[in-house]
Protein backbone atom coordinates (compact mmCIF):
# COMPACT_ATOMS: atom_id res chain seq x y z
CA UNK A 1 0.00 0.00 0.00
CA UNK A 2 1.17 3.29 -0.53
CA UNK A 3 1.33 6.43 1.46
CA UNK A 4 -1.27 9.13 0.68
CA UNK A 5 -0.09 12.60 0.12
CA UNK A 6 -1.53 15.76 -0.51
CA UNK A 7 -0.06 18.42 -2.77
CA UNK A 8 -0.27 21.84 -2.31
CA UNK A 9 0.53 24.79 -5.08
CA UNK A 10 -0.04 27.83 -6.22
CA UNK A 11 -2.57 29.32 -9.46
CA UNK A 12 0.60 29.87 -11.28
CA UNK A 13 2.03 26.52 -10.97
CA UNK A 14 -1.31 24.87 -10.66
CA UNK A 15 -1.58 26.68 -14.58
CA UNK A 16 -4.18 28.82 -14.03
CA UNK A 17 -2.37 31.92 -14.65
CA UNK A 18 0.02 34.57 -13.57
CA UNK A 19 -0.94 37.42 -11.24
CA UNK A 20 -4.01 38.69 -13.36
CA UNK A 21 -5.15 34.91 -11.54
CA UNK A 22 -3.35 35.83 -7.76
CA UNK A 23 -6.72 36.18 -6.12
CA UNK A 24 -7.69 32.76 -7.13
CA UNK A 25 -9.16 31.09 -4.19
CA UNK A 26 -8.77 27.79 -2.79
CA UNK A 27 -9.85 24.43 -4.88
CA UNK A 28 -9.06 20.93 -4.63
CA UNK A 29 -8.95 18.69 -7.18
CA UNK A 30 -7.93 15.02 -7.00
CA UNK A 31 -4.81 13.79 -8.17
CA UNK A 32 -1.83 15.55 -9.35
CA UNK A 33 -1.54 19.10 -11.21
CA UNK A 34 1.69 20.55 -12.72
CA UNK A 35 4.79 19.71 -10.85
CA UNK A 36 2.88 16.84 -8.87
CA UNK A 37 3.53 14.99 -11.41
CA UNK A 38 7.15 15.13 -11.31
CA UNK A 39 7.20 14.84 -7.50
CA UNK A 40 4.79 11.46 -7.95
CA UNK A 41 7.45 9.94 -10.24
CA UNK A 42 10.28 10.69 -8.03
CA UNK A 43 8.14 8.98 -4.63
CA UNK A 44 8.64 5.95 -7.14
CA UNK A 45 4.93 4.37 -6.16
CA UNK A 46 5.96 4.24 -2.73
CA UNK A 47 3.69 7.11 -2.27
CA UNK A 48 1.27 8.94 -4.40
CA UNK A 49 -0.43 12.33 -4.58
CA UNK A 50 -4.02 11.98 -4.28
CA UNK A 51 -5.51 15.34 -4.25
CA UNK A 52 -3.88 18.99 -5.18
CA UNK A 53 -4.85 21.98 -3.26
CA UNK A 54 -4.58 25.52 -5.41
CA UNK A 55 -4.72 28.71 -3.91
CA UNK A 56 -3.59 32.13 -5.45
CA UNK A 57 -1.03 33.35 -3.85
CA UNK A 58 -2.31 37.05 -3.71
CA UNK A 59 -5.90 35.70 -2.08
CA UNK A 60 -3.80 33.76 0.70
CA UNK A 61 -1.29 36.85 1.59
CA UNK A 62 -4.75 38.75 1.65
CA UNK A 63 -6.83 36.40 3.85
CA UNK A 64 -4.49 34.42 5.65
CA UNK A 65 -6.76 32.88 8.50
CA UNK A 66 -9.89 32.29 6.00
CA UNK A 67 -7.54 30.83 3.23
CA UNK A 68 -6.02 28.51 5.92
CA UNK A 69 -9.31 27.40 6.97
CA UNK A 70 -10.61 26.58 3.86
CA UNK A 71 -7.29 25.00 2.61
CA UNK A 72 -6.97 22.96 5.85
CA UNK A 73 -10.63 21.61 5.31
CA UNK A 74 -10.16 20.66 1.80
CA UNK A 75 -6.83 18.60 2.72
CA UNK A 76 -8.39 17.20 5.69
CA UNK A 77 -11.13 15.58 2.97
CA UNK A 78 -8.41 13.83 0.95
CA UNK A 79 -7.21 12.18 4.77
CA UNK A 80 -3.46 12.24 3.86
CA UNK A 81 -0.87 10.60 5.38
CA UNK A 82 1.77 13.50 4.17
CA UNK A 83 1.46 16.75 3.01
CA UNK A 84 4.00 18.24 0.50
CA UNK A 85 3.66 21.96 -0.36
CA UNK A 86 5.83 24.20 -3.57
CA UNK A 87 8.62 24.20 -4.42
CA UNK A 88 8.21 28.02 -4.33
CA UNK A 89 11.87 28.61 -5.33
CA UNK A 90 12.15 32.80 -4.91
CA UNK A 91 8.30 33.43 -5.02
CA UNK A 92 7.89 35.23 -1.87
CA UNK A 93 3.79 35.01 -1.31
CA UNK A 94 4.16 31.83 -2.55
CA UNK A 95 6.55 30.53 -0.13
CA UNK A 96 4.97 31.95 2.40
CA UNK A 97 1.74 30.31 2.04
CA UNK A 98 3.11 26.89 1.74
CA UNK A 99 4.92 27.57 4.68
CA UNK A 100 1.82 28.69 6.56
CA UNK A 101 -0.70 25.52 5.02
CA UNK A 102 2.69 23.24 6.09
CA UNK A 103 2.73 24.59 9.49
CA UNK A 104 -1.05 24.02 10.40
CA UNK A 105 -0.98 20.63 8.33
CA UNK A 106 1.53 19.72 10.74
CA UNK A 107 0.13 21.53 13.98
CA UNK A 108 -3.68 20.20 13.20
CA UNK A 109 -3.17 16.81 11.84
CA UNK A 110 0.25 15.67 13.29
CA UNK A 111 1.12 14.35 10.28
CA UNK A 112 4.50 14.84 8.28
CA UNK A 113 4.84 17.78 6.03
CA UNK A 114 7.95 18.90 3.36
CA UNK A 115 8.14 22.21 1.62
CA UNK A 116 11.12 23.66 -0.86
CA UNK A 117 12.24 27.28 -1.36
CA UNK A 118 15.18 29.17 -2.19
CA UNK A 119 16.86 30.11 1.24
CA UNK A 120 16.22 33.86 0.45
CA UNK A 121 12.58 33.46 0.19
CA UNK A 122 10.88 35.37 3.22
CA UNK A 123 8.76 32.11 3.72
CA UNK A 124 11.75 30.10 4.52
CA UNK A 125 12.81 32.68 7.54
CA UNK A 126 8.86 32.59 8.61
CA UNK A 127 8.42 28.60 8.71
CA UNK A 128 11.81 26.99 8.79
CA UNK A 129 10.98 25.79 12.44
CA UNK A 130 7.50 24.25 11.73
CA UNK A 131 8.60 22.14 8.47
CA UNK A 132 11.27 20.65 6.63
CA UNK A 133 11.87 22.94 3.79
CA UNK A 134 14.31 21.44 1.05
CA UNK A 135 16.67 24.24 -0.47
CA UNK A 136 16.13 24.91 -3.98
CA UNK A 137 17.34 26.99 -6.19
CA UNK A 138 15.67 30.37 -6.75
CA UNK A 139 13.40 29.19 -9.93
CA UNK A 140 11.85 26.87 -11.64
CA UNK A 141 14.60 25.58 -13.79
CA UNK A 142 15.80 23.71 -10.29
CA UNK A 143 12.60 21.50 -10.29
CA UNK A 144 14.19 18.50 -10.63
CA UNK A 145 16.46 18.27 -7.50
CA UNK A 146 13.67 20.04 -5.57
CA UNK A 147 11.07 17.16 -5.99
CA UNK A 148 13.76 14.58 -5.63
CA UNK A 149 14.93 16.27 -2.67
CA UNK A 150 11.18 16.53 -1.11
CA UNK A 151 10.27 13.27 -2.03
CA UNK A 152 12.95 11.83 0.02
CA UNK A 153 12.61 13.61 2.93
CA UNK A 154 8.96 13.07 2.94
CA UNK A 155 9.30 9.30 2.70
CA UNK A 156 11.55 9.20 4.95
CA UNK A 157 9.51 10.76 7.60
CA UNK A 158 6.89 8.38 6.52
CA UNK A 159 8.79 5.28 7.21
CA UNK A 160 10.38 6.70 10.46
CA UNK A 161 13.60 7.07 9.25
CA UNK A 162 16.23 9.15 10.96
CA UNK A 163 16.18 12.82 9.77
CA UNK A 164 20.20 13.51 9.33
CA UNK A 165 21.18 17.07 9.62
CA UNK A 166 20.35 19.79 7.53
CA UNK A 167 23.75 19.83 5.62
CA UNK A 168 22.99 16.13 4.93
CA UNK A 169 19.45 16.44 3.89
CA UNK A 170 19.18 19.47 2.05
CA UNK A 171 16.56 20.90 4.21
CA UNK A 172 16.99 24.98 5.61
CA UNK A 173 18.62 24.72 8.56
CA UNK A 174 15.37 24.55 11.79
CA UNK A 175 16.89 25.99 14.75
CA UNK A 176 16.63 22.74 16.46
CA UNK A 177 19.29 21.88 19.01
CA UNK A 178 20.18 18.53 19.69
CA UNK A 179 22.23 16.75 22.05
CA UNK A 180 24.87 14.81 21.08
CA UNK A 181 28.10 13.56 22.51
CA UNK A 182 31.62 14.40 20.85
CA UNK A 183 35.41 13.45 21.69
CA UNK A 184 36.28 16.69 22.45
CA UNK A 185 34.72 18.88 24.84
CA UNK A 186 33.72 22.63 23.75
CA UNK A 187 36.90 24.75 24.70
CA UNK A 188 39.10 22.40 22.77
CA UNK A 189 36.67 22.98 19.52
CA UNK A 190 36.34 26.44 19.93
CA UNK A 191 39.79 26.67 20.19
CA UNK A 192 40.11 24.72 16.85
CA UNK A 193 37.81 26.97 15.27
CA UNK A 194 39.81 29.80 16.00
CA UNK A 195 42.89 28.66 14.41
CA UNK A 196 41.25 27.92 11.42
CA UNK A 197 40.14 31.47 11.23
CA UNK A 198 43.47 33.10 11.99
CA UNK A 199 44.80 30.25 9.36
CA UNK A 200 42.59 31.15 6.68
CA UNK A 201 40.62 27.76 6.52
CA UNK A 202 37.05 27.23 6.35
CA UNK A 203 35.29 25.99 9.82
CA UNK A 204 32.27 25.52 10.48
CA UNK A 205 30.21 27.16 13.16
CA UNK A 206 28.26 25.40 16.13
CA UNK A 207 25.76 27.63 16.06
CA UNK A 208 24.74 30.24 13.37
CA UNK A 209 23.55 33.23 13.80
CA UNK A 210 20.61 34.88 11.90
CA UNK A 211 20.80 36.20 8.51
CA UNK A 212 18.16 39.42 9.08
CA UNK A 213 19.84 42.55 10.76
CA UNK A 214 18.07 43.84 13.77
CA UNK A 215 18.69 47.47 14.63
CA UNK A 216 17.52 49.40 17.58
CA UNK A 217 14.15 51.21 16.90
CA UNK A 218 15.29 55.38 15.92
CA UNK A 219 13.81 57.71 18.36
CA UNK A 220 10.72 59.80 17.21
CA UNK A 221 10.20 62.93 15.40
CA UNK A 222 8.87 65.44 18.26
CA UNK A 223 8.73 68.19 16.21
CA UNK A 224 6.94 67.29 12.81
CA UNK A 225 5.95 70.28 12.22
CA UNK A 226 9.78 71.18 11.31
CA UNK A 227 10.38 67.74 9.53
CA UNK A 228 11.19 67.12 6.19
CA UNK A 229 9.90 63.73 5.04
CA UNK A 230 11.13 61.58 2.27
CA UNK A 231 8.94 58.78 0.27
CA UNK A 232 11.02 55.47 -0.29
CA UNK A 233 9.37 52.16 -2.00
CA UNK A 234 9.62 48.41 -3.16
CA UNK A 235 6.67 48.77 -5.30
CA UNK A 236 8.25 49.78 -8.48
CA UNK A 237 6.39 53.45 -8.89
CA UNK A 238 8.85 55.30 -11.66
CA UNK A 239 8.90 57.83 -14.27
CA UNK A 240 6.54 56.37 -17.08
CA UNK A 241 8.56 54.75 -19.68
CA UNK A 242 11.14 53.61 -16.78
CA UNK A 243 13.80 55.76 -17.83
CA UNK A 244 16.17 53.70 -15.79
CA UNK A 245 15.20 50.72 -16.67
CA UNK A 246 14.76 49.07 -13.35
CA UNK A 247 14.19 45.38 -13.75
CA UNK A 248 10.47 44.14 -12.93
CA UNK A 249 12.57 41.43 -10.35
CA UNK A 250 15.56 40.49 -9.41
CA UNK A 251 16.39 43.99 -9.12
CA UNK A 252 20.18 45.37 -9.98
CA UNK A 253 19.25 49.19 -9.00
CA UNK A 254 17.17 51.73 -7.88
CA UNK A 255 15.73 55.57 -9.22
CA UNK A 256 16.32 58.61 -7.73
CA UNK A 257 13.38 61.13 -8.90
CA UNK A 258 12.50 64.49 -8.96
CA UNK A 259 9.23 65.44 -6.99
CA UNK A 260 9.70 69.47 -7.38
CA UNK A 261 6.45 70.87 -8.21
CA UNK A 262 4.91 67.11 -8.41
CA UNK A 263 1.08 67.06 -6.80
CA UNK A 264 -0.02 64.02 -7.63
CA UNK A 265 1.79 60.65 -8.85
CA UNK A 266 -0.74 60.52 -11.69
CA UNK A 267 -1.29 58.08 -14.79
CA UNK A 268 0.58 60.19 -17.47
CA UNK A 269 3.91 60.84 -15.48
CA UNK A 270 4.53 57.68 -13.35
CA UNK A 271 3.83 53.66 -13.36
CA UNK A 272 5.26 50.81 -11.94
CA UNK A 273 7.52 48.44 -12.77
CA UNK A 274 7.45 45.89 -10.61
CA UNK A 275 6.38 42.64 -12.29
CA UNK A 276 5.17 40.48 -8.72
CA UNK A 277 1.91 42.05 -8.55
CA UNK A 278 -1.20 42.87 -10.92
CA UNK A 279 -0.10 46.60 -12.08
CA UNK A 280 -3.11 47.31 -13.44
CA UNK A 281 -4.61 49.54 -9.80
CA UNK A 282 -1.21 51.05 -9.64
CA UNK A 283 -0.89 52.45 -13.17
CA UNK A 284 -3.98 53.24 -12.93
CA UNK A 285 -3.30 55.48 -9.68
CA UNK A 286 0.13 55.45 -8.54
CA UNK A 287 -0.72 57.14 -5.52
CA UNK A 288 -1.99 54.01 -4.61
CA UNK A 289 1.59 52.97 -3.86
CA UNK A 290 3.70 56.20 -4.22
CA UNK A 291 1.31 58.88 -2.01
CA UNK A 292 2.59 61.93 -3.27
CA UNK A 293 -1.27 63.23 -3.31
CA UNK A 294 -1.66 63.14 0.28
CA UNK A 295 1.65 63.89 1.20
CA UNK A 296 1.28 67.28 -0.47
CA UNK A 297 -2.43 67.95 0.85
CA UNK A 298 -0.56 67.66 4.25
CA UNK A 299 2.88 69.47 3.33
CA UNK A 300 0.53 72.13 2.47
CA UNK A 301 -1.57 71.55 6.04
CA UNK A 302 1.49 72.26 7.91
CA UNK A 303 1.26 68.76 9.04
CA UNK A 304 5.17 68.43 8.28
CA UNK A 305 7.40 71.18 6.56
CA UNK A 306 8.11 69.54 3.74
CA UNK A 307 8.03 66.34 1.35
CA UNK A 308 11.51 65.99 0.39
CA UNK A 309 11.85 67.30 -3.39
CA UNK A 310 13.32 63.49 -4.80
CA UNK A 311 12.04 59.98 -3.96
CA UNK A 312 13.72 57.06 -4.24
CA UNK A 313 12.12 53.27 -6.00
CA UNK A 314 13.59 50.13 -6.54
CA UNK A 315 11.27 46.36 -7.50
CA UNK A 316 11.15 44.25 -4.16
CA UNK A 317 10.33 40.86 -6.47
CA UNK A 318 13.00 38.26 -6.13
CA UNK A 319 15.44 40.74 -4.98
CA UNK A 320 18.41 39.70 -2.80
CA UNK A 321 18.72 40.69 -0.11
CA UNK A 322 22.59 41.65 -0.76
CA UNK A 323 21.15 43.97 -3.14
CA UNK A 324 18.64 45.97 -1.30
CA UNK A 325 20.65 45.92 1.69
CA UNK A 326 23.40 48.09 -0.69
CA UNK A 327 20.47 50.27 -2.05
CA UNK A 328 19.22 50.94 1.78
CA UNK A 329 22.74 52.12 2.97
CA UNK A 330 22.97 54.14 -0.35
CA UNK A 331 20.07 55.78 0.18
CA UNK A 332 20.20 56.56 3.54
CA UNK A 333 23.40 57.59 2.93
CA UNK A 334 21.82 60.57 0.54
CA UNK A 335 18.49 61.23 2.43
CA UNK A 336 21.02 62.35 5.40
CA UNK A 337 22.94 64.33 3.23
CA UNK A 338 19.96 66.27 2.05
CA UNK A 339 18.96 66.62 5.60
CA UNK A 340 15.67 64.61 5.73
CA UNK A 341 14.39 63.87 9.25
CA UNK A 342 12.02 60.48 8.34
CA UNK A 343 10.97 58.36 5.76
CA UNK A 344 7.64 56.82 5.11
CA UNK A 345 8.77 53.36 3.09
CA UNK A 346 5.91 51.47 0.97
CA UNK A 347 5.58 48.09 -0.09
CA UNK A 348 3.78 46.00 -2.29
CA UNK B 1 11.51 54.83 9.00
CA UNK B 2 7.89 53.80 8.82
CA UNK B 3 6.78 50.58 6.62
CA UNK B 4 4.00 51.34 5.25
CA UNK B 5 3.00 47.50 3.62
CA UNK B 6 0.55 44.86 3.09
CA UNK B 7 2.22 41.32 4.64
CA UNK B 8 2.98 42.20 7.80
CA UNK B 9 5.00 39.42 8.64
CA UNK B 10 7.69 39.77 5.84
CA UNK B 11 8.12 43.43 7.26
CA UNK B 12 8.91 42.10 10.95
CA UNK B 13 10.94 39.45 9.62
CA UNK B 14 13.46 41.78 7.57
CA UNK B 15 13.34 44.25 10.69
CA UNK B 16 11.29 47.09 10.48
CA UNK B 17 10.83 48.63 13.81
CA UNK B 18 7.77 50.94 13.07
CA UNK B 19 4.88 49.24 10.88
CA UNK B 20 1.54 50.06 9.43
CA UNK B 21 -0.39 47.43 7.94
CA UNK B 22 -1.73 48.63 4.21
CA UNK B 23 -5.00 47.88 2.12
CA UNK B 24 -3.64 45.01 -0.55
CA UNK B 25 -0.46 44.38 -2.17
CA UNK B 26 -1.42 45.77 -5.23
CA UNK B 27 -2.70 48.92 -3.69
CA UNK B 28 -1.51 49.44 -0.58
CA UNK B 29 -2.27 52.86 -0.09
CA UNK B 30 -5.75 52.88 -2.05
CA UNK B 31 -9.19 50.58 -2.80
CA UNK B 32 -10.38 50.85 -5.94
CA UNK B 33 -13.57 49.55 -5.21
CA UNK B 34 -14.18 53.14 -3.62
CA UNK B 35 -14.54 56.27 -5.51
CA UNK B 36 -12.01 58.26 -5.99
CA UNK B 37 -12.95 61.09 -2.82
CA UNK B 38 -13.15 57.80 -0.33
CA UNK B 39 -10.08 56.21 -1.63
CA UNK B 40 -7.73 59.69 -0.72
CA UNK B 41 -9.50 59.47 2.72
CA UNK B 42 -8.28 56.20 3.21
CA UNK B 43 -4.81 57.45 1.76
CA UNK B 44 -4.73 60.18 4.00
CA UNK B 45 -5.77 58.32 6.95
CA UNK B 46 -2.82 55.60 6.37
CA UNK B 47 -0.73 58.32 5.96
CA UNK B 48 -1.34 60.29 8.79
CA UNK B 49 -1.28 57.01 10.85
CA UNK B 50 2.75 56.49 9.59
CA UNK B 51 3.53 60.38 10.67
CA UNK B 52 1.95 59.46 14.01
CA UNK B 53 3.92 56.16 14.63
CA UNK B 54 6.99 58.01 13.16
CA UNK B 55 6.59 60.75 16.42
CA UNK B 56 5.62 57.72 18.69
CA UNK B 57 8.53 56.26 21.22
CA UNK B 58 9.05 52.86 20.60
CA UNK B 59 11.30 50.04 22.61
CA UNK B 60 10.71 46.80 20.12
CA UNK B 61 9.08 46.51 16.72
CA UNK B 62 5.76 47.66 16.35
CA UNK B 63 2.84 47.10 14.71
CA UNK B 64 0.97 50.03 14.41
CA UNK B 65 -3.16 48.84 14.38
CA UNK B 66 -4.69 51.54 15.19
Amino acid sequence: MSYRIVHYINQFFAGIGGEEKADHKPEAREGVVGPGLALNAAMKGRAEIVGTVICGDSYFAENMDKASAEILEMIRKFSPDAVVAGPAFNAGRYGTASGAVLEIVAKEFGIPVVGGMYPENPGAELYRKSAYIFKTSDSARGMGPAVQGMATLILKQLDGEKIGSPDEEGYIERGIRKNVFLEKVGGERAAEMLAKKLRGEPFKTEYPMPVFDRVAPNPPILDMKNAVVALVTSGGIVPKGNPDHIEASSATHYGEYSLAGVMTADEAHYETAHGGYDPTYANKNPNRVLPVDVMRQLEKEGVFKKLHEKFYATVGNGTSVGNTKKFGEEIVGKLKKDGVDAVIVTST
Amino acid sequence: MVHVCTIVPISLTVGANRIIPAVAIPHPLGDPSRTPEEEVQIRRKLVLKALKALGTEIQEQTVFTD
